[in-house]
């Protein structure tokens, strides 16, 4: 009797309410509980990992016309990263010479430390969180900021020039993306009115992207920009330079990078579909709970919640299988000029149509009337880029063709806008150099 | 009970840190130990119930502050070979100094902020509503921008912090004539 009602715990993932049960509810009894879920939770992070490494490089090999890990464990290659982190754990732990040995030991401890917190807001089903904040989002936000403080530790601790270059680069970008992202985020905030995560969820009765398909897409590109993901990854450019800030780190010490890193793309990819995507929900049956008082349903939410997330894992690596990577300039230029105009103007206009919405309003209106907002912003941002882009065409092809240092010098300092939404080439201005970003300056190398 | 050894635990680490920093001689290890401090009063806010200052001191004062400071020594590499002492000879004055400003603010405390009524020095915690801890964010956003309570306070910081926005701007504004030599 026992036994079943532990296997139906189990099964309607409420194994904390089972012991409640069998233990009676007292502080120690919640301690054990929050610890069980503590252990449970960073547990299955690490794990996952394992698979991603494995879905990634099989994602990306497809794409590139190759076959992949296709050796250890089957055909499959499902062995593969297994046996890779037997090769980082067997290897040996090097200190470079005048390494500073807190920073260059702490950070990679550190970094996945971070990765790790963030999962505690995550909503996995309904009730299946780790502890649910009213200020969710928020600390996500505060935890991924001080994470960036743990890439300059790594590249400060290297010893290393190029460590200490990758770092700076590193930390830029970083800190710049965090600012659209934050912005971006604000939009659900402000339709949900309430920053805990499952709030969110429990708002969108249809799901944010529908209101909101402007914000998601700049938390989707700064999100991609935050991971160091392509085409931003230039922290770590694998083909032009050896791998930025942690240059130095080998063995475990390089794979704690590498883990945090994909933690942080699931994590992401979670957080989109909490954010936009309605997380766990699945037409209301995610709340069934059956006769004799299991709820069963959550099962079916954390079925929702991973289907949704793996497709959004799979579009992340998408994108890395087939976008070609972007320059450190056009990156900040991007996102100071476009990316941060975009979403300011975003969360005034939302945060006044939302207020001018009577509440009690039906959703479908109250999303359409979201919907043509995001939809008039977008086209006049649009609008803005196309006049830029033609502007400065006219200005290079009057200068002196594409490779005109003097006309771009003299248009104040690169101060053309980097459209990554490519206007149309125009037919009238031939022979100028049309990147796929649009991109108007000649390359300089920037000495520094 | 567990409160209080969580909070002399948080209390010892910030103190630590708090004094590494000032002794220290490698001045990018007392950058980390700030941070450490840093973290250790953003849990006492979280320990205080005001889990939103806790995470806005994680995201304003790790995550902004310290890599300005961490930025600033980095880039002045004189600063980080110097091998001095952080000491001088001003001890007894920052003794005295320091004495005077914990008896002020024991006295302020002590008089102006007494404990739960009936309550003596040092007995029971306060006990507050849940309620009003749950909905304490969006009350305090709402008394940012009330006219009771501190919208002045609020729209003349904005102002400050964008006069500043513009004045790093006209500051990094290249001039006329400067833009070639990079």
């Amino acid at each position: 009797m026992n036994i079943l009602d532990l296997l139906k715990s189990l099964l309607s993932l409420s194994l904390g309410d089972f012991i409640r049960r069998n233990f009676g509810t007292g502080p120690g009894t919640e301690l054990l509980i929050d610890l069980g879920g503590v252990v449970i939770l960073s547990t299955f992070c690490l794990l996952i990992v394992i698979f991603l490494i494995w879905l990634t490089r099989k994602i990306v090999a497809r794409m590139q016309d190759r076959i992949g890990p296709n050796r250890v464990g089957g055909r499959f290659g499902l062995l593969q990263t297994v046996a890779d982190v037997m090769k980082l754990l067997s290897k040996e732990v090097i200190h470079p010479a005048g390494a500073d040995w807190v920073a260059f030991n702490a950070a990679p401890l550190l970094i996945v430390i971070s990765a790790l917190l963030m999962w505690a807001v995550m909503p996995f089903a309904p009730g299946v969180i780790g502890v649910n904040l009213n200020i969710g989002v928020f600390y996500i936000l505060a935890i991924s900021s001080a994470s960036v403080m743990v890439i300059l530790l790594a590249g400060w601790g290297s010893n290393n020039k190029y460590a200490l270059l990758g770092a700076f680069r590193a930390v830029a970008q970083m800190v710049s993306y965090e600012v659209p992202m934050i912005l971006a985020l604000l939009v659900p905030i402000i339709l949900a009115s309430t920053m805990s995560t499952e709030g969110i969820i429990a708002a969108q009765t249809l799901p944010f992207i529908l209101f909101a398909p402007v914000s998601a897409l700049i938390f989707f590109v700064s999100s991609l920009a935050e991971t160091g993901r392509t085409p931003f990854d230039l922290l770590e450019a694998e083909s032009e330079i050896v791998a930025g800030f942690h240059i130095e780190y080998s063995g475990m010490k390089f794979g704690m990078f590498f883990l945090a890193e994909f933690l942080n793309t699931l994590f992401m990819s979670g957080l989109v579909v909490t954010l936009y995507l309605g997380g766990y929900r699945f037409f209301g049956l995610e709340n069934w709970v059956s006769a004799d008082g299991y709820p069963y349903g959550r099962l079916i939410g954390l079925a929702a919640f991973f289907a949704k997330t793996f497709l959004l894992y799979f579009i992340y690596d998408w994108i890395r299988g087939t976008l070609p990577r972007v320059r450190v300039d056009q990156i900040l230029n991007f996102n100071w000029k476009f990316l941060v105009p975009l979403s300011l103007a975003l969360v005034f206009f939302v945060a006044i149509v939302d207020k001018l919405i009577p509440p009690g309003t039906n959703v479908v209106v109250r999303m359409t009337i979201h919907l043509l907002l995001n939809i008039l912003i977008a086209a006049v941002a649009l609008e803005l880029l196309r006049r830029r882009g033609r502007q400065n065409r006219l200005a290079m092809s009057a200068g002196g063709g594409s490779g005109g240092v003097e006309a771009v010098a003299g248009h104040g300092g690169g101060h053309d806008d980097h459209g990554h939404d490519g206007p149309q080439p125009i037919e009238d201005v031939p022979d100028v150099l049309d990147t796929p970003l649009g991109a108007r300056e000649p390359v300089v190398i920037p000495v520094h | 009970m567990s409160q209080q050894i969580i909070f002399f635990i948080l209390a010892a680490i910030t103190l630590t840190s708090a004094v590494v920093v000032v002794t220290i001689r490698n001045l990018f290890h007392a950058a980390l130990a700030l941070m450490v401090s840093f973290l250790g009063v953003a849990g006492v806010y979280v320990l205080l119930e005001a889990p939103f200052l806790g995470m806005a001191q994680l995201l304003v004062y790790i995550g902004a502050i310290s890599i300005l400071i961490i930025f600033a020594i980095m880039m002045t590499r004189r600063l980080m070979q110097t091998n001095e002492s952080p000491f001088n000879a001003q001890a007894v004055g920052a003794l005295i100094g320091a004495g005077l400003a914990l008896a002020i603010l024991f006295i302020v405390i002590i008089r102006f902020y007494p404990m739960a009524p009936g309550d003596g020095f040092g007995q029971s915690a306060m006990v507050v509503d849940p309620a009003t801890l749950q909905s304490s964010v969006a009350r305090m956003g709402r008394s940012f921008v009330s006219a009771e309570a501190y919208v002045l306070p609020f729209e003349v910081a904005s102002v400050l912090l964008l006069a500043a926005l513009v004045g790093s701007i006209v500051i990094a504004w290249p001039h006329r004539g400067e833009e070639d030599n990079q």
